[in-house]
């Protein structure tokens, strides 16, 4: 029997008949020889529940292929007996923490069966953050130092726990879920999608328009339409703005943490021009309201191309100067290089996706591996790839993309002729029922998947959401190990993860 | 009488000034106007009409240091001499006074650091320890070199005595400035050693220690860092001056643009160090001294080598 159903990144919602059901040790068995190979990471996996007690999906990317492999099982109704699959590829372990967590399934043998947070519906009541189980080490010469989870300026919580002997970082843990937000829960409370629309959008404010594309091509495999065309080219306009901004931000952040003024401030003043650019097309300086299923309140018209072609050339122009001056910084580079190394093979070993795994040198880009949409149709992506996988890598994949993506703007835009008449957004589509419908988007930080399963009147009953950041903070954990403790913030700005994507 | 207050006045405009510049010039190379030129005797005037909070955890340590720590300083700072000026105080080996008040206040602070036992203020001053116990050695012979050319070891003395100096040691002088001026960024805490503005504890050496103290206490502190700025800034002034132009009035000012200027710049077009660079930059120091002491020997001594 077929372990997996395959499937794209661009088809429709599968049917859950459709979806083979195996027996746990087999799928166990088969991903402990599968995902030994690069080719393989885990997307999403999940437990969702039935009256029969939980059913378990599990999606796989295959970047080779650009197939999308799907899979479920059943297990008893106590769920016990299954070995954990963390201990052989600690790429599963948010996954099955999550669940643990969620439902109390004892994984056998999970290396770090912590909780991941702190949800307001989690199994175990007693289980709260005063009592997280941190990580600790005997000796007379090590100190503890704990920073957060208030954190001191103006984001948001999360507690780091750092042993250090002197200067030097021995080890980090990293307790996040102090927001209990809910936000799964909520996507699925109402049936109202523009309030759907609304909270996606929400998910996690630097990736508003990535979210809200993946939120909204989800729906609209489950409507099973044709997504007009000029539709999808604007939708990836929107993402690479965003990507701009974002990274444009980033560096502007890692010149504040040396304390170096002058290229703080041209970012900055770069970034204005860029969110202003979303602005003056949506309103909205993120990007929200930009993206709607099916179609879209803010077309593009010829002024807003105009705007857009002119300062992203102009962003990219002034960029390109900034580039050159920070790779010719001796004391930028002194701080930068050698510094929060992740090696290529902790990277994969740990799952990391995104920008951060391509500055390790691991090529992980939805945008190349499973495009949908323009990103299909239009560009043939190539993903910028760097190799050392310290804190400079992790700036120059910025400092590239940047570049890249100011270019595919400026290719999407140039053949454009805006009619400024798209579909208006569609909230009232009947969806398929019974069905599984998944999307993968590639956004400034990483691969973004959302999974949403629809019961037999086609409203959605189960929504799963991944931020790339569930895979990427242990990144950040191993990056330290070793480092001064002073070296922190510049890893912690290099990597740049969402606390509240991965607080949902 | 009216020279001694003259003396302690201009100490006083370059105590305030420094700072301004430094934002001043900062503001110009980030192409923004910036925020008024006496913006921090304002905040300071205002923490100074505020309460302090305490710590359960302190003693009384961490209430007396920040009395301990201006005191220290502002007794250092009556026995500088602004060029040919008198100052307040002075008497034979009141140099090595100076460098023990400052050594003193230093200490006054890292103990109340430790005393709130916070991880973050320990290692702040475990960090201050370190890296005032390196730079001492550059200031004891930067001062040492002062005190050769002239034979004496009172700073009115020195600077008074030095008009008639010999021009070859014109370049020794200017070495001596340049050895206060980086003095000045160890013990200000400015770039590239430390970074005043970083909102970073786990990279912070002085602020960290300063993490919790509020109100009048932390005016205190603030006060006390524009006292210990213009000493450095007019000890290095005095020694340009000696070889230039010996008076008040070329003296101050350069106090003033030459420190704020320069650290202005230096905050703008550069990165801070790695942390464990910084003791190589300050040994640079101590070693950039000693060359100073031994260069000005051999010139006295009219040693030909």
């Amino acid at each position: 029997m077929e372990l997996y159903l395959r499937t794209k990144n661009t088809a429709s919602a599968v049917a859950l008949a459709d979806i083979p059901v195996v027996e746990y040790v087999e799928l166990y068995n088969d991903l402990k020889e599968r995902m030994t190979q690069e080719r393989y990471h885990v997307g999403h996996y999940f437990a969702t529940e039935t009256e029969n007690g939980l059913k378990f999906y599990m999606l796989l990317l295959d970047d080779e292929q650009g197939d999308v492999l799907i899979t479920s099982f059943v297990p008893d109704y106590y769920a016990s007996g299954l070995a954990s699959l963390t201990a052989i590829h600690q790429a599963f372990h948010p996954f099955e923490r999550e669940m643990h967590e969620l439902y109390g399934i004892p994984f056998d043998n999970h290396p770090w069966l912590k909780p991941l947070r702190f949800s307001h519906d989690r199994r175990d009541r007693n289980s709260t953050m005063d009592s997280y189980p941190f990580y600790e080490m005997e000796g007379e010469e090590l100190h503890e130092v704990n920073v957060g989870p208030i954190h001191a300026g103006i984001i948001e919580p999360g507690a780091f726990r750092f042993i250090c002997n002197g200067e030097q970082v021995l080890h980090l843990e990293i307790a996040l879920g102090y927001q209990h937000r809910g936000v799964e829960t909520e996507m699925v409370k109402s049936d109202n999608r523009l309030r759907q629309t609304l909270i996606a959008e929400s998910i996690a404010g630097d990736s508003a328009v990535a979210h809200t594309t993946a939120y909204a091509e989800l729906s609209e495999k489950l409507m099973d339409t044709e997504i007009d065309e000029h539709l999808q080219r604007e939708r990836f306009i929107g993402i690479e703005l965003e990507r701009m901004a974002m990274h444009l931000a980033d560096t502007g952040a890692l010149a504040t943490d040396i304390g170096f003024q002058l290229y703080q401030v041209a970012c900055e003043a770069l970034r204005t021009v860029t969110i202003n650019t979303t602005q003056a097309w949506c309103g909205n300086r993120f990007g929200k309201s930009l993206i709607r299923p099916f179609g879209t309140n803010h077309p593009l018209t010829e002024a807003k191309v105009e705007i857009i072609r002119r300062n992203v050339a102009d962003v990219r122009r002034r960029y390109m100067e900034l580039r050159s001056d920070i790779l010719q910084s001796q004391t930028l580079l002194a701080r930068f290089e050698q510094c929060g190394l992740v090696p290529r093979e902790d990277m994969k070993r740990i799952g990391g996706v995104g920008m951060a795994a391509r500055s390790s040198g691991l090529k992980r880009d939805i945008r190349c591996t499973h495009p949908s949409g323009f990103y299909a149709s239009g560009v043939a992506h190539e993903p910028v790839l760097k190799h050392d996988g310290d804190v400079m890598s992790r700036l120059a994949t910025r400092m590239d993309e940047l570049v890249q993506s100011a270019d595919y703007i400026e290719q999407a835009l140039a053949s454009y002729r805006p009619s400024g008449k798209l579909p208006a957004p569609n909230y009232n589509a009947q969806f398929k029922a019974d069905a599984l419908s998944f999307s993968f988007v590639e956004g400034w930080r990483g691969e973004i998947c959302h999974v949403a399963l629809t019961n037999a009147e086609g409203r959605i009953t189960k929504y799963k959401i991944k931020d790339p950041s569930v895979h990427n903070w242990l990144g950040l954990a191993i990056a330290v190990r070793s480092e001064g403790i002073s070296d922190f913030p510049i890893n912690n700005k290099s990597f740049n993860l969402s606390y509240c994507g991965h607080d949902l | 009488m009216l020279i001694k207050l003259l003396n302690t006045l201009l100490m006083i405009v370059v105590a305030l000034s420094i700072t301004g510049v430094i934002n001043r010039t900062r503001a110009v190379w980030a192409g923004r106007k910036g925020i008024r030129f006496f913006q921090h005797v304002y905040n300071v005037e205002l923490q100074m009409r505020k309460g302090a909070v305490y710590s359960t955890t302190t003693s009384i340590l961490f209430r007396i240091a920040p009395c301990v720590y201006l005191g220290a300083a502002l007794l250092a700072f009556l026995f500088i001499p602004v060029a040919n000026l008198e100052p307040m105080l002075s008497f034979h080996g009141d140099i090595i006074l100076v460098a023990y008040l400052l050594a003193l206040s230093r200490t006054a602070l890292i103990l109340a650091a430790l005393d709130t036992g916070s991880s973050f203020e320990g290692m702040g001053a475990a960090r201050e320890a370190l890296y005032g116990a390196l730079v001492e050695p550059a200031l004891m012979m930067g001062m040492a070199t002062l005190a050769l050319f002239c034979g004496y070891s009172s700073f009115a003395e020195i600077f008074s005595m030095a008009r008639d100096l010999d021009m070859n040691l014109t370049v020794v002088l200017v070495l001596v400035a340049y050895v206060f001026v980086v003095i000045m960024f160890v013990e200000a805490g400015r770039v590239p050693v430390d970074d005043p503005r970083t909102h970073l504890e786990l990279t912070m050496i002085h602020e960290v220690m300063c993490l919790d103290y509020s109100g009048i206490d932390m005016a205190m502190i603030h006060i006390a860092g524009w006292l210990k700025n213009s000493i450095f800034a007019i000890i290095a002034a005095n020694a340009v001056s000696v070889a230039f132009c010996f008076h008040w009035w070329f003296a101050a000012p350069l106090a003033i643009l030459g420190t704020g200027i320069a650290i202005g710049v230096v905050e703008s077009f550069r990165a801070r160090n790695k942390l464990t660079r910084n003791t190589t930059f300050i040994l640079t120091i101590v070693a950039m001294s000693a060359l100073v002491l031994l260069t000005g020997f051999l010139l006295i001594q009219n040693i030909e080598i």
